[in-house]
């Protein structure tokens, strides 16, 4: 019988399809795994409402649970607390940083409006000598920026908090 | 608690989410330029997430036992509670901005009070859209910043759009006796204080725009109560082809 930290270690074999360096454990999606009743319940958080990439991760843990012998597994959707960027594991961050994609820094600001976007380092060349292109990149979770030193267009993952 | 009253004030806001996703869902492959393409059809895809998880709400709420497809897409015209506002025609793109600003500048008081709502699963609807409302008003504002304090053409069509949307912006602040209830029993904000939240953005943003505000009183409402622009028939035709043409289908 499989107890719920075997199930954990699995969830590190399921990525993130959109940034499949990630697991769903580094971009802390999964909350609790419980037994109810007969059923194990995997508690994920979604990261944005509208997010496609959460309904193929569903799947996935479902997908990689039953490879491992277990099918008698299902998913509950936990809202609130909602989810932040603050839970991407320091781990994640490490492998964002190696795919080229800059994690996210702490944003002080908590204005909505007329604030400056936030200091981001190149992932490639590290200068902080950076400009946003777009809030919104190639998914809601990151914005589009570039650097002015050595040209590079990288992707920034929002914070959101 | 008041279901029947919640139901109808949760399926609003699902309406609201709904129709303007799909209307800014239409610009995906028409932006301006390739940036925005993908911003606006991000935050439609927001806006549809939010609408699913405010769905599956009423559904619970109604206890009908139906689900947020079938709310979506197989009802009729006057059954749909969203504002005229979303569900006018995406005109340019000041227009769009314009339309979006104002909305976001609704939604974003609006989940600050929920977030303290009593209704749990209220709550914890605003509290995670809230983060997402942030970053649509940042863009809008920005926007209709740098649309009306930009060229002479861009401050034209700003105000065209500011003149337009106007009229529709009083809908914001419907209220019926089934609001009023809900507001007495401290499960959902005052609209007053939405509204005076909502005022300041606007006047905060206009300002820095160079944009006026305009001083007519003019209103058109009638989308809170099912009675919809001549556009509403458009949109849910194009919205419900799929699950019309092959009902139940999945994908
Ligand atoms: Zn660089």
């Amino acid at each position: 019988m499989v107890d719920s930290s075997q199930i954990r270690n699995y969830l590190n074999e399921v990525s993130d399809p959109e940034i499949p360096v990630l697991s769903v454990l580094d971009l802390g999606v999964i909350q609790q795994i419980y037994l109810d009743s007969d059923q194990w319940v995997i508690e994920l958080t979604p990261t944005y409402s509208g997010c496609p990439a959460m309904q193929q991760i569903e799947s996935d843990i479902l997908l990689k649970l039953n490879e491992k012998g277990i099918n008698n597994a299902r998913i509950k959707h936990i809202l609130s607390p909602a989810w932040t960027t603050d839970w991407i594991s320091k781990e994640g961050r490490k492998k964002l940083l190696l795919y080229g994609i800059a994690p996210p820094v702490d944003e002080v600001d908590k204005k909505t409006l007329f604030a400056d976007g936030p200091r981001v380092s190149c992932p490639k060349c590290t200068s902080e000598n950076t400009r946003m292109v777009s809030l919104f990149g190639s998914t809601a979770c990151k914005a589009h920026y570039q650097c002015r030193e050595c040209l590079e267009p990288f992707d920034y993952f929002k914070c959101l908090k | 608690m008041n279901e029947a009253a919640l139901y109808e004030y949760v399926l609003r806001m699902s309406d609201d989410s709904l129709i303007l996703g799909q209307r800014l869902g239409e610009w995906c492959g028409h932006g301006p330029i390739l940036e925005e393409d993908i911003a606006m059809t991000n935050i439609a895809l927001d806006l549809v997430g939010q609408a699913i998880s405010l769905y599956d709400f009423a559904v619970l709420l109604e206890g009908k036992d139906r689900d947020h497809d079938q709310l979506a897409y197989l009802r009729y015209e006057n059954e749909y509670k969203n504002l005229l506002l979303v569900e006018q025609p995406n005109g340019d793109f000041a227009m769009t901005m314009l339309r979006q600003f104002f909305f976001d500048a609704f939604r974003l008081p609006l989940f600050e009070f929920l977030e303290k709502s009593p209704v749990e699963q209220l709550a914890a609807i605003a509290q995670k859209s809230l983060k997402e409302t942030r970053y649509h008003l940042k863009h809008s504002s920005e926007w209709v910043i740098r649309l009306g304090d930009g060229t002479e053409e861009s401050h034209r069509r700003a105000q065209a759009a500011v003149d337009h949307l106007w009229r529709y912006t009083h809908e914001l602040f419907y209220e019926n006796q089934h609001d009023v209830e809900l507001q007495e029993n401290g499960l959902v904000p005052k609209l007053s204080d939405v509204q005076a939240s909502w005022m300041i953005t606007v006047q905060e943003v206009l300002k820095e725009a160079t944009l006026a505000i305009p001083t007519n009183n003019w209103k058109f409402e009638g989308g809170r109560e099912g009675r919809h622009s001549e556009h509403m028939g458009y949109i849910l035709s194009e919205l419900q082809y799929m699950q019309r043409a092959y009902p139940n289908m999945e994908w």
